[in-house]
């Protein structure tokens, strides 16, 4: 039993840090860039995106057996979609501010490379709970990291965190932070700075 | 609108990869080289293109009447699916030269954000059947042109001395924010 | 016989590095002594703060990195010199290092140093401070007292000999024409740049600017054309390195800058134009022949 639980703690925490979806993999860079210009449109993106994870893992590892192989990919893609379907119209209906920020980017979910790389790296090849476990996982993995380039973003470009404003009146915002260009600049400095932090780390191993 | 200044804003000012994120997957993937980059922007152009009339048609026509439109992502990314497979399969039996140069690329325009995007955008900004297929073709020159930008000034940061931490991802997503920086310059252009 | 071929810049020894650097910073003087001039004080801390933090930016990163420190090369102080000045002489201090620190940490460094950055640093930094504090970049100062107002390419109200002289507002390095026209021929003199980059942008400018059915001599002189294409467009490491190359990219430059001038949402164009160019000029070395080398080796050789 305990070993099982850390098993599935293992799973979870790969999809948080190990392997990272953003700063790991850099998979779904489209949404990362463009959503995360606030914190709490980096948080509702990664919510929606762990929904559907969730779902589309779940659904296609309990289906893993009836699916044949040769149409998986297309069976994977309607799977994801209605997941992303009930997510676009539960959001409309309860979120709509959310919603209309987040725009375009709700469909797109269904073209988000983590989705469709866990469903066929994961979820088409363990049972039900692995896979539940590992689509929150990764879920996670993404929302924490959409919500940290989120902040970092709106706490420069806007001097707030989630609408709170840190800085104080006599703050200058640097507006270029939350434009498109600032998405690319923070997004590629913050995967070097992680980047430099594990070549230190694999240098100190080593020594 | 007027068609040229439509040109202008959806290769310049709306640039799909500096002002929409719409396709960055393949932005930042395949620019290593020209040739590669060019050869990737023309298949997409070509699917994008088409993409376009066959969403529109399928909305207008299908899912619009039938009151379905809650269907759409599912019926696009279908459209797209079978679209490029079968534009695979056109190529492979009639123009095996464009075939072997495009062939890898097509797959992975399937996933392509870009694709679907301007698909969605084009029934969210109510645009005609005329005006779909062009913003089709036309923000698809605007992904062309930035990855072929991209991979040109990719080739010359290979004998750069970039520092380890930075090679990869890291620069290429530098390098593309300082030129969005550059592309600001077009706005207002439209 | 064997060619040698050798990415940008052919000149990788120190002295000459510095030696070049050097004669960037002589040709700007009169530039700098002009803004001082016109603009007092602030004009002047502008300039200092920019070329400390550059070449502070440059020294701390060096150290962080464990590389040999080169700051006397003189390329930081050329950064810091060309980013002061080409911005207002009202930028408060805090901007100016920001600009000055990004020019040399992201725009330089990150890209593996002096030689390696793709675009030009002191103008991507502009470009940075222009979209990150709109209001604060576009403030300018009339010359001689502090009174803030539009630049001449928003209002059109300058005569020619004001143009030429400086006596207007602007960015502190641009508005005198005189005393950049007094650099370039030092440049030239000293072989540091070569003539068709400057001449070729402004021409393209003035052509198609009277084309538009504008004043030519008006878009020369007015705004930061002659700056930027004397001292930013011939950056050595981000022109294209042939020479047809060089012509396209100069008169890319000045065609780029009529119409963001006219059509655009900024008054000036010069440092987008000369960034997109930039972006644009290892294509153009691929695309266009590398003839004229070959046919003037031959020639020579002949004699």
């Amino acid at each position: 039993m305990s070993n099982e639980k850390r098993g599935l703690g293992r799973i979870f925490m790969n999809g948080v840090l190990t392997e990272n979806p953003t700063f790991r993999l850099v998979l779904g860079t489209c949404p990362t860039l463009a959503v995360t210009t606030s914190a709490i449109n980096g948080l509702g993106m990664g919510a929606a995106a762990t929904f559907v994870l969730l779902g589309s893992n779940m659904a296609i590892s309990a289906l893993r057996k009836v699916i044949p192989d040769k149409v998986r990919i297309p069976a994977f893609i309607v799977i994801i979609c209605t997941f992303v379907t009930i997510i676009q119209l539960l959001m409309q209906a309860f979120l709509p501010s959310l919603y209309e920020s987040l725009g375009i980017f709700i469909p797109l979910i269904v073209v988000n490379c983590i989705i469709l790389a866990r469903a066929e790296a994961f979820a088409s090849k363990n049972p039900v709970l692995d896979s539940a476990v590992d689509g929150l996982g990764m879920g996670a993995g993404f929302t924490l990291a959409l919500t940290l380039i989120g902040s970092i973003r709106e706490l420069v470009g806007n001097g707030s965190i989630f609408g709170i404003s840190l800085l104080g009146a006599s703050y200058q915002p640097m507006l270029l932070i939350i434009l498109p260009a600032g998405g690319f600049l923070v997004f590629g400095s913050l995967l070097g700075i992680i980047n430099a932090i594990g070549n230190k780390r694999k240098k100190g191993a080593k020594a | 609108m007027n068609i040229w200044l439509f040109l202008i804003s959806c290769v310049l000012t709306n640039n799909f990869i500096f002002s929409k994120f719409l396709g960055c997957c393949p932005f930042l993937g395949v620019s290593s080289k020209v040739e590669t980059a060019a050869s990737m922007g023309i298949a997409v152009t070509f699917v994008m293109t088409l993409a376009s009339l066959f969403a529109y048609m399928v909305n207008a026509w299908i899912l619009v009447p039938l009151h379905l439109e809650y269907m759409q992502t599912i019926a696009f990314i279908l459209v797209i699916a079978s679209l490029v497979q079968f534009v695979e399969m056109f190529l492979k039996k009639s123009m095996p030269a464009i075939y072997s140069a495009l062939g890898i690329y097509l797959p992975l325009i399937t996933t392509n954000c870009a694709v679907l995007g301007v698909a969605t955008l084009n029934v969210t900004n109510q645009y005609n059947m005329l005006y779909s297929v062009l913003n089709g073709t036309f923000s698809a020159l605007g992904f062309l042109l930035a990855i072929v930008l991209m991979a040109g000034v990719r080739e010359r940061l290979e004998s750069s001395k970039i520092p380890a931490c930075m090679k990869g991802f890291p620069i290429s997503l530098v390098s593309a924010g300082l030129m969005a920086i550059a592309f600001m310059g077009f706005s207002g252009l439209v | 016989m064997s060619l040698i071929l050798s990415p940008a810049p052919h000149v990788r020894t120190k002295n000459t590095t510095q030696r070049l650097m050097l004669n960037v910073v002589i040709s700007l003087l009169p530039c700098a002594a002009a803004g001082i001039y016109y603009f007092g004080l602030r004009a002047a801390i502008v300039l200092a703060v920019s070329v400390v933090s550059a070449v502070l930016a440059e020294l701390v990163w060096q150290k962080l990195a464990h590389q040999t420190v080169r700051i006397n090369d003189f390329s930081a102080v050329v950064t810091g010199l060309l980013l002061g000045l080409c911005i207002t002489p009202s930028a408060p201090w805090w901007m100016v290092m920001i600009g000055a620190f990004f020019a040399i940490i992201v725009v330089k460094q990150l890209f593996g140093g002096i030689g390696d950055n793709f675009l030009n640093p002191a103008l991507t930094a502009r470009a940075v401070l222009l979209a990150s504090w709109p209001a604060l970049m576009t403030t300018h100062c009339t010359p001689f007292d502090a009174v803030t107002s539009a630049t001449p390419l928003m209002t059109g109200e300058a005569s020619t000999m004001q143009l030429l002289l400086g006596d207007v507002p602007g960015a502190i390095g641009e508005t005198c024409k005189v005393a950049i026209l007094l650099g370039f021929v030092y440049l030239l003199v000293t072989q540091t740049i070569r003539w068709e980059i400057p001449v070729f942008t402004v021409a393209a400018a003035a052509l198609l600017s009277w084309a538009l059915g504008l004043d030519p001599l008006t878009t020369v002189l007015s705004g930061g054309l002659l700056f930027g294409a004397v001292y930013m467009a011939t950056d050595y490491v981000t022109s294209p390195l042939n020479r047809w190359a060089q012509i396209v990219y100069a008169i890319g430059i000045g065609v780029i800058v009529v119409i963001i001038r006219k059509f655009g949402a900024y008054p000036e164009g010069v440092t987008y134009a000369i960034l997109l160019m930039n972006i644009a000029a290892p294509l153009l070395d691929r695309v266009m022949p590398q003839k004229i080398y070959g046919c003037r080796k031959a020639r020579k050789e002949a004699k």
